[in-house]
């Protein structure tokens, strides 16, 4: 019976400004310890020891640790309650370490304030409960969603290890951002050699149910338990009987006619089209905003598309379909989307011809871009070209305050390309640093400009037209002297943006944003692939902004977690959760719109409210907004809260 | 008690994931600050109930702290929202009681602000010793 | 053998409670038939010495109502509570210090100077102020000193047993009285109604609950089959102890609150700002400033009054303070 309590010294971490004697000596007086002693190391092994010894001999009812933070070694010392046979609940820290020892100079006074510390942490000891953990079974299968390389990737891990993978992909295709690059820095290698065969390999996996033009309607349930629904989007072509011969697309009455978003508008397609050749699945599919058929019920005497598809794929009739699957865990692998340039006036994107983005310069050199990978622009061949690095990113003044990471290696990039294409092209990079971090980058960064390409430090603040050509001007900071440059080109150096819908994914997934809307991670070093909802994790850019290097090896470890979730079979999860007095519960539903993870569920029959603890995450929000006091917190109880403020207050 | 001896007594209510964690950090970093706040762990803000707040000045503290996420960054999403509207009624609420509603302090300190950590309570200290005592602790009242 | 003896008392009450009695009407003969009467001052005629007269413990049980505002009142509480075998707090004042607690919102002074000076009626040119003693015709008056605060009950004497409500509802009063007389009496210091809240007992729809704005009752699209508190309109019932059958929320008016805390609340208040002010949302919560905040909740004029309209004196701060 009684608390235990064990006071560490830390060798002299603690004990050089804390007086650990004292401390055993007021504590003993408390009626509710039973035993308190001091030790060395706490952690160590023979500090554990005495904890076990202690527990078989006295059997108290809880232990007091005073020592390091909680958040270093609570569950070290549960570990040690657990192999003693009791419950690993009944364990209290006081932190008189990282919150005492180390923080004040002053001896009787950080004693004075230990000796408090301890006393709360008593106080709280002798109110807590054993917890029981809750064990629930998980559904062998997972949900991607995104078909970038980062969601390509983990789906390709997860499934290698024998699980069942939903891939889903809104656009009718997969690939992502990377399928729209010609070659990658810093090695150069061909983005398509290296992600089209991946795109396949997910095509033909027996274990990848591939979900393209599809999205997630609705997620509910908790870690081993989703329940996702998907809804596919009609494509109006059977993808059954599309054997993408391509005559639908040239035949179509709009034929050339609809910018192109694969080219970021840089060329036309059809109404019925693919984005780009290598597309996967390779099926047509009908553009629901353009095709006349979908918008006026009408297309001349009758659909040339139907006329001309010999498989008769063509299906105006079909319907979108809502599947609901059930899965253990998900993979967020939404990636991002460009900064829009438009948001900076001063740079005259959208009036100016020869402005283009970074992603679209992309396309400019890929074989299957709008220009067949010839580097001209509005049909003539550019030979003074300027980049303005920072567009978007570093910037305050457009609400990105955050570096987009990539964008300095991709000028270089395609600095470099420039020069392959047009040796004596005179190419300035407008930069204000130039960040080159990655394992080959510097070098990289130095080859570009051996190659003949001026890095000129300073920021383009004004673009305007004259002359037909596009002027530049701003501030060499290093020369110290201002500079106006007429170019053919100016390509911006566009950064990253979390997509239009991340707060309202994040919502669905009960996932928080953090303040640049990338999705947080569950912390920024140590579990920087988790998320705060036990089961999700992150891939690639949609945590953040990132090159493909760094997406694939997120996406392996995400792939990892999951496979860690789905071969153990069931999960434990920590028992801190709310608990309903259904005795005292009024059924007034306050409590129900508060969860962040939806854990409530209102028993309309018997009018109170219940909490699914496996929802639960016990941050407490609804325990303390219960007008009732119906709900209470698990470990941390109202008169468990009251005991500690007592107790530090002297009462 | 005088002017100088005085020394406020203040509980702090730290949500786990960030301000307990940028408590720590103060700590590994060996900032140094005054000792007056005596930490009580919650999981998050959010599960600070304003009764703890009346509690702890009916128990005599000279101030509360409480320290969550920044907006945005609460590790259940919202929570720190709540607490936000709570505090605010509550500050309401004690200045309606007669108690200077500066005594409770809502602060934002992530994981990484530590060396913020220990200016808020350096500054809520001084701050609250300029004060004084807290008139249900034995101070002033009414006649 | 006489009939057990019981005794009625008002002390810093309105008289509503003392009504309350009377509305049971027929079955008053039945506490009549088995109780002997010896105490009342409202009904009939007794001396504060026919009381001391008796022996301690005499009166089976004392009802008593009112809060502790004056010295007689704290001097008679005490000696009911020395005769009586059961003391019965009854009523919200006595129960938690009632309306006439919000009076600690003031100090005494501040009151006394508003209500015989300030208030537009009290023409009181001279500036006479009450007093405690008061000498007319050669003969001295005393009379009882107002306290520094107001105090429920339970504040002076110990008390057996409380009945709730402003005044106690009629089913719970007979509920209480039935309990007595079959000497059903629940363990002590119980208060004699329901453990559930006014929600409970309050047939109103009620959805998730998602609220803007405060509002008030006046607003011309309250929806009356729906829960007020969802349409924004700050009522008690979640924070109160049921018994009253949801009277006020049935008559379309928020519940007040004057059936006090439920049993795990403590504080029935803080409660109900907690719920409220949860409930309340903010445009765009990331970004909002302080301002935006307090602006968002402004329209929750006057907190503790509402909030802890009858039960100040028992929360945990019971009253104002003077921080300089
Ligand atoms: C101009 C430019 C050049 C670059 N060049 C290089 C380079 O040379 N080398 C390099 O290493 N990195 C480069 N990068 C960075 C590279 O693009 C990223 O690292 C990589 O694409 C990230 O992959 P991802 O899968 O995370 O995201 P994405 O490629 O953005 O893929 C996300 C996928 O998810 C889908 N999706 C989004 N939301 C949903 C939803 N709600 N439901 C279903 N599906 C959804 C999208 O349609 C998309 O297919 C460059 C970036 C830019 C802007
Ligand atoms: S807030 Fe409390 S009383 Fe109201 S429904 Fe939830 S648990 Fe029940
Ligand atoms: S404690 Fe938090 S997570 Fe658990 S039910 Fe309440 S609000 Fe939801
Ligand atoms: S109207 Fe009042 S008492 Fe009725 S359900 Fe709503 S909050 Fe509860
Ligand atoms: S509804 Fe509320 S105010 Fe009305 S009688 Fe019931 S408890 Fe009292
Ligand atoms: S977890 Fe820190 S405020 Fe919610």
């Amino acid at each position: 019976m009684g608390v235990a309590v064990y006071i560490c010294h830390c060798g002299v971490n603690i004990a050089k400004t804390v007086d650990v004697k004292k401390v055993v000596e007021e504590i003993e007086k408390m009626p509710e310890v039973t035993i308190c002693r001091d030790y060395q190391y706490m952690c160590s092994d023979p500090g554990q020891e005495l904890v076990k010894k202690d527990i078989n001999k006295y059997q108290p009812s809880s232990v007091v640790i005073a020592a390091c933070s909680p958040r270093m070694h609570y569950p070290t010392f549960q570990g040690t309650l657990k192999e003693a046979k009791m419950n690993p609940y009944c364990l209290e820290m006081a932190n008189i370490r990282e919150q005492c020892s180390w923080v004040h100079e002053d001896k009787e006074r950080a004693t004075e304030k230990a000796i408090s510390l301890v006393k709360s942490a008593v106080a709280k000891a002798a109110l807590l409960e054993p917890l029981i953990e809750n064990e629930v079974p998980v559904t062998p299968a997972a949900l991607v969603i995104g078909g970038g390389i980062a969601g390509i990737q983990s789906a390709l891990d997860i499934a290698e290890a024998g699980y069942k993978v939903y891939l889903v992909e809104r656009e009718p295709s997969i690939g992502g951002h990377m399928a729209q690059f010609d070659k990658t820095f810093p090695t150069l290698d061909c983005a398509a050699c290296i992600l089209t065969p991946k795109m396949v390999d997910v095509a033909r996996h027996p274990n990848i149910e591939l979900r393209a033009y599809s999205e997630v309607e609705d997620i509910s349930g908790y870690i081993g338990n989703f329940k996702v629904k998907i809804r596919k989007k009609p494509r109006y072509v059977s993808e059954e009987h599309c054997v993408a011969c391509g005559d639908c697309a040239t035949e179509c009455r709009l034929a050339d006619r609809i910018p192109n978003e694969f080219d970021h508008n840089l060329s036309k397609r059809s109404a019925i089209y693919v984005p780009f050749p290598q597309a996967v699945p390779l099926k047509y599919t009908i553009d629901p905003d353009r095709c006349l058929m979908i918008t006026r019920g009408k297309c001349g005497k009758s659909p040339k598309c139907v006329d001309a598809c010999s498989a008769n794929a063509i299906d105006f009739e079909q319907k979108e379909e809502v599947e609901e699957v059930e899965v253990g865990t998900i993979v967020v692998a939404t990636g991002y989307s460009e900064f829009d340039p438009a948001q900076k006036p001063e740079l005259h994107f959208n009036d100016l011809g020869n402005v283009l983005t970074g992603l679209q310069f992309e396309r400019i050199f890929a074989p299957n871009g709008p220009t067949s990978g010839e580097l001209v622009i509005n049909g003539k061949v550019p030979k003074k070209i300027a980049f303005a690095s920072c567009t978007g990113s570093r910037d305050k003044r457009v609400g990105n305050p955050y570096c987009s990471r990539v964008c300095c290696m991709y000028i270089a990039k395609q600095a470099h390309l420039v020069k392959e294409h047009i040796p004596d092209a005179d190419v300035s990079v407008y930069y204000c640093d130039v960040r080159a971090f990655g394992k080959g980058y510097e070098e990289f960064y130095e080859r570009v400009q051996k190659e003949g390409v001026h890095y000129r430090r300073g920021l383009i603040s004004e673009v305007y037209e004259e002359d037909g050509r596009v002027h530049v001007r701003g501030e060499d900071s290093l020369m110290a002297e201002p500079f106006d440059e007429g170019v053919d080109l100016l390509v911006l150096g566009t950064g990253i943006i979390p997509n239009a819908d991340s707060n309202e994914m994040g919502q669905l997934l009960h996932i928080s944003n953090s303040s640049d809307g990338f999705y947080l991670e569950a912390h920024p070093k140590l579990r920087p692939v988790d998320t705060v909802t036990d089961g999700i994790f992150l891939a690639g850019c949609a945590q953040g902004p990132k090159d493909i290097p760094d997406t694939v090896a997120q996406a392996g470890a995400a792939a990892a977690h999951v496979i860690d979730v789905l071969s153990k079979g069931k999960i434990t999860i920590e028992p801190y959760n709310a608990v309903v007095d259904t005795d005292l519960c009024g059924g007034c539903r306050i409590c129900e719109s508060l969860c962040p993870f939806d854990a409530h569920h209102f028993n309309e029959e018997k009018g109170v409210m219940e909490i699914n603890d496996t929802l639960c995450k016990g941050c407490g929000v609804c325990g303390a907004a219960c007008p009732a006091g119906a709900i209470s917190l698990n470990h941390f109880r109202d008169t468990q809260i009251f005991a500690q403020i007592g107790a530090v207050l002297n009462d | 008690m005088t002017e100088e001896s005085f020394e406020p007594k203040i509980v702090g209510f730290l949500c786990n994931w960030c301000s307990y964690a940028g408590a720590d950090l103060a700590g590994t970093s060996r900032t140094k600050y005054k000792p007056n706040v005596r930490v009580i762990r919650v999981m998050c803000s959010g599960r600070v109930d304003p009764l703890f707040v009346l509690k702890a000045f009916e128990k005599g503290a000279d101030g509360v702290l409480i320290a969550g996420c920044h907006p945005g960054d609460c590790h259940y999403m919202s929570g720190n929202y709540k607490t936000r509207r709570r505090m605010e009624l509550m500050r309401r609420m004690l200045e309606q009681f007669g108690i200077n509603p500066e005594r409770l302090r809502l602060e934002w300190v992530s994981a990484a602000e530590g060396a913020r950590f220990a200016h808020v309570v350096n500054d809520m200290t001084e701050k609250i010793r300029e004060l004084g005592p807290s008139p249900i602790n034995g101070g002033a009242t009414d006649e | 053998m006489s009939k057990p003896k019981i005794a009625f008392y008002w002390a810093g009450s309105c008289g509503g409670c003392e009504v309350a009695v009377v509305d049971l009407g027929e079955k008053i003969y039945d506490v009549v038939d088995a109780f002997d009467i010896v105490f009342w001052p409202v009904a009939i005629d007794t001396k504060y010495d026919d009381i001391r007269n008796l022996e301690d413990g005499e009166i089976e049980v004392c009802f008593f109502n009112g809060c502790i505002r004056n010295e007689e009142n704290e001097e008679i509480a005490r000696l009911l509570r020395q005769k009586s075998k059961v003391m019965i707090a009854f009523g919200s004042c006595s129960h938690l210090g009632g309306i006439p607690g919000l009076g600690n919102l003031s100090s005494r002074d501040e009151t006394l100077d508003y209500v015989y000076r300030k208030t537009p009626v009290s023409g009181n040119e001279g500036g006479t102020m009450p007093c405690t003693t008061c000498v007319k015709d050669g003969n001295t008056i005393d009379l009882p000193a107002l306290r520094t605060e107001v105090s429920a009950l339970n504040d002076v004497v110990d008390v057996d047993y409380y009945i709730p409500g402003c005044p106690p509802p009629l089913p719970v009063i007979e509920g209480a009285v039935a309990a007595l007389m079959n000497g059903e009496l629940p363990r002590k210091g119980a208060v004699l109604s329901t453990e559930k809240t006014v929600c409970d007992e309050c047939d109103k729809e009620k959805r998730k609950k998602m609220v803007g704005k405060a509002r008030r009752i006046y607003d011309d699209d309250v929806d009356p089959s729906r829960c007020l508190l969802e349409q924004g309109i700050p009522c008690m019932g979640p924070a109160t102890r049921g018994g009253c059958e949801a009277a006020c929320p049935s008559a379309n008016m928020p519940c007040t609150g004057c059936m006090g805390p439920p049993p795990a609340s403590q504080e029935q208040g803080s409660r109900m700002v907690t719920a409220i002010t949860s409930l309340i949302g903010v445009e765009n919560e990331r970004e909002a400033t302080a301002e935006e905040v307090a602006e968002a909740l402004a329209s929750l004029r006057d907190p503790v009054g509402f909030f802890y309209m009858y039960s100040l004196p028992t929360s945990f701060l019971k009253r104002r303070y003077n921080d300089e």
